[in-house]
């Protein structure tokens, strides 16, 4: 007779009065399958951990995220924010779809030039941009978003040695009515400084001023917010017409979306709470609409859109390493991934599924990573099935910021899998070795020898 | 080990201790060893007797039924052992 699958022996407490009316949630629906490939086979294959990456879901996303604002305005153009996630596949695949690049860093600068991007099709952010990475952005041409003063003056500096006019834009701050207000990146828009910014720049002819910019946030909840902001920057556009008699040819509204992922201390999930990304184009193209734009000299619309567009492509995949009981009796269940490679962990609850068929009885459990470190936890309190060594799981909504940020702490990068619209496999980053980390390492000579 | 004469161990799995006042919900594979239990059978005898029907390592089923003794214990459900 065939033996029975085995089920560690469990017994719960039922509580009464949780705080949330709705109940705790219970993740025992497994997650078997990712587009038709099975979670086995994706880890015997490419190893364990991994993070995979469904590019129907980035292109479904892009889709209705770009449908949601062209029916709504007729001049829009997406920029695909680098710093979100860089994998060079990943970034295609958005560049495929039509959108641009916004990068921050040189690095990321350069990381877009090789894919292929045109360099006036690069729109370049961050507060640091050294010289190197001003000249390179002049002579290719690109819209180069200015953060600060000191950024303005270097940059007419080496405009006029270059004997070039950059095409430049200025990053906006104001307030939304949103808190915390986000005035770190740009000139502030209440207090003068972007209209004391565009004074400066319209004063000489050694810039040419194309375009504002401004980033009001991230994950961000309200779509009024984004409405606030995208009237100022149209009331900035207008005034800068009226004075200077300079037609602004795009508004930037930099990204900040949320996606569907669990705010730590959310009464209720992300995906019963996060506004749809039409709500968002709502709320922006009425505002630059009904600014008072001439009609041939409505500006574009850029969006950097981020983390709503990837967020829930991504998939990190892992196994238990062990279970076991703390002190105060509760289930602790130590992963083969931590914090490394689940940045996002200290702000969000991911949601975390089984691979594999299990009974309907759960238990609370906290899952640590295999780091020797106490702050990794990648959930604090979370309702599964009884997991035993081996078993695997899958972690939702990673595609943003959780590879960019991951890092060779302890354990090394695992692989990336990309998985394609016929549901073939690619892998896409090769799993570190010794070899990644180490080869950028000098050790003088007198600290070679040593003897035990 | 022997289990409180008043715990009631329904057939779904429920659970209820009067003397805490507690109730608990408890999976097919606890509840077959509060039975075993309740018929005084040793640990060894409801582990060969698990290891029989289930596909599971002896090590593993070791270590689980320890861990859920030591939860019984914890919540009150059996008798503290003698010393």
């Amino acid at each position: 007779m065939a033996k029975l699958l085995y089920e560690r022996p469990l017994i719960t407490p039922l509580n009464t009065g949780m705080t949330n009316k709705f109940g705790t949630r219970t993740e025992y629906r497994p997650m078997t399958h990712i587009d038709h490939v099975a979670v086995k086979d994706l880890l015997q294959e490419f190893g364990s951990p991994l993070f995979v990456f469904s590019e129907r879901q980035i292109r479904n996303n892009y889709q209705s995220a770009k449908r949601a604002f062209e029916t709504r305005y007729p001049k829009v153009q997406f920029a695909w924010s680098y710093k979100t996630n860089y994998l060079d596949a990943i970034c295609n695949i958005f560049h495929q779809k039509g959108s641009w690049g916004e990068v921050v860093s040189g690095f990321e600068y350069k990381k877009a030039l090789k894919n292929g991007v045109p360099g006036d099709k690069i729109l370049f952010n961050g507060p640091d941009k050294t010289n190197e990475d001003l000249k390179m952005a002049i002579e290719n041409n690109s819209p180069i978003h200015i953060d600060h003063l000191d950024e303005l003056y270097r940059l007419t500096e080496m405009a006029r040695e270059l004997n070039k006019k950059p095409r430049v834009a200025i990053r906006v701050n104001m307030d939304t009515g949103i808190y915390p207000m986000w005035d770190r990146f740009g000139f502030n828009y209440e207090n003068g400084q972007a209209w004391d910014a565009v004074n400066k720049i319209l004063s000489n002819d050694v810039l040419d001023l194309i375009g504002l910019h401004c980033h009001i946030g991230t994950f961000m909840l309200a779509p009024s917010a984004y409405g606030i902001a995208a009237s100022k920057m149209s009331e900035l556009a207008l005034s800068i017409k009226r004075q200077h008699g300079k037609v602004i040819e795009y508004i930037d509204m930099g990204g900040g979306f949320a996606s569907k992922n669990t705010l730590k201390g959310a009464y209720l999930i992300g995906a019963d709470t996060v506004p749809e990304i039409s709500e968002f184009a709502e709320a922006i193209t009425s505002a630059i609409l009904n600014a008072g734009f001439d009609k041939d000299e409505l500006p574009y619309l850029y969006l950097e859109t981020g983390r709503a567009l990837v967020d829930d492509a991504g998939f990190l995949l892992g196994s238990v390493i062990s279970n076991k009981r703390l002190s105060d009796g509760r289930r602790a269940t130590i992963l083969d991934f931590g914090v490394n490679n689940l940045f996002t962990s200290f702000w969000y609850d991911h949601k975390v599924s089984p691979a594999q068929e299990f009974g309907m009885h759960t238990e609370n459990s906290v899952l640590y990573g295999p780091l020797c470190m106490n702050i990794d936890v990648v959930r604090e309190n979370v309702s599964l099935p009884p997991l035993n060594a081996g078993d695997q799981l899958v972690v939702h909504h990673v595609g943003a910021y959780n590879f960019t940020q991951s890092m060779q702490f302890i354990t090394l990068r695992p692989a990336v899998v990309l998985i394609d619209m016929k549901d073939e496999t690619h892998l896409v980053r090769v799993r570190e070795d010794n070899d990644s980390v180490q080869r950028y390492e000098q050790v003088p000579e007198y600290l070679k020898p040593f003897k035990l | 080990m022997k289990v409180k004469k008043n715990v009631a161990l329904s057939d779904s799995g429920f659970l209820f201790n009067p003397s805490s006042g507690e109730s608990y919900s408890v999976n097919p594979i606890g509840q077959e060893i509060i039975k075993m239990l309740n018929e005084e059978s040793s640990e060894e005898e409801i582990i060969a007797t698990l290891l029989e029907k289930y596909n599971v390592e002896r090590d593993t089923l070791e270590k689980d039924i320890r861990d859920f003794f030591g939860m019984l214990e914890l919540y009150g459900v059996v008798k503290p052992e003698e010393a």
